[in-house]
């Protein structure tokens, strides 16, 4: 029974988890917007939600038993791969981050998140009229 | 729990700015400095600014790795009667290029604003996530 109930939280915990995770990549872009040489970083959400929910559904992970041990790609939060945005608009200093890009994905990313967590809210009160009558 | 993080990340963006703002300002206040405790004319200074980790996933804040002297040449302006002028008439006055200086304080405050947005959507957030299953 609890497995079900695990099952039907499953999926918007780990999409919040991997939201949270990317928008604290976006913050550290928007940050570094006039570090020289810096590259802007973001994760491909949709694959990284999809092999992070079937990763849950058995894919191993490997154990580390030494802190020096390398960590698979499935170590960040739903094995999210951290990629390199192509710029559009390169600058002479090396900077990729592009702000317009950032601050929306970054706003986009919010409202994704508040999206899950009202999901999340509603599947917990179905929950509980079904439970209490 | 990686929104906790980017109060790290946008509080040290924040403290770079800032550090950036205060350079500008002594950059911009001493602009006619001739002369200082040392007996040479102010140099303007710069940030650096580089990357930080603030947490092992991947995401970096940012720290001041440097102030720098500007290496730009000294202005000369030509002021005979000035008590510091050469015998030529020129008085060596401080390479602070006002203009450059009123930019970058626009782009640091520009900056800090945005960092501070940050700081409350991410506080907005995890009001939010406090409040699952209410």
């Amino acid at each position: 029974m609890t497995s079900k109930l695990d099952d039907v939280l499953n999926f918007h915990q780990t999409a919040l988890n991997l939201r949270s995770h990317r928008q604290q990549l976006l913050a550290g872009n928007i940050a570094n917007a006039d570090t020289p040489n810096f590259k802007a970083r973001d994760i491909d959400f949709s694959g990284a939600l999809q092999g992070a929910l079937s990763a849950r559904s058995g894919n191993p992970v490997m154990a580390r038993t030494s802190p020096r041990h390398l960590g698979s790609a499935n170590e960040n939060p739903g094995g999210a791969q951290v990629l390199y945005r192509a710029p559009h608009q390169p600058s002479i200093d090396g900077n990729t981050v592009d702000m317009n890009t950032e601050r929306a994905q970054f706003a986009d990313n919010a409202i994704h998140y508040e999206a899950n967590l009202t999901f999340i809210s509603g599947q917990i009160k179905t929950l509980l009229a079904a439970i209490q009558g | 729990m990686s929104l906790f993080n980017v109060f790290d990340i946008a509080g040290s963006a924040m403290a770079a700015q800032s550090q950036r703002l205060n350079v500008v300002a002594s950059n911009l206040s001493n602009a006619d400095s001739a002369t200082s405790s040392t007996g040479q004319p102010y140099r303007a200074r710069q940030v650096v600014f580089s990357t930080a980790q603030v947490s092992p996933q991947g995401a970096s804040g940012v720290r001041v790795a440097d102030v720098i002297d500007d290496p730009s040449p000294m202005k000369q302006v030509y002021e005979p009667k000035h008590p510091l002028a050469n015998a030529e008439g020129y008085v060596t006055m401080p390479n602070v290029n006002v203009v450059e200086e009123m930019v970058n304080m626009i782009s640091a405050s520009r900056s800090y604003q945005t960092n501070v947005e940050m700081m409350n959507t991410a506080k907005t957030l995890l009001l939010k996530t406090l409040t699952i299953g209410q």
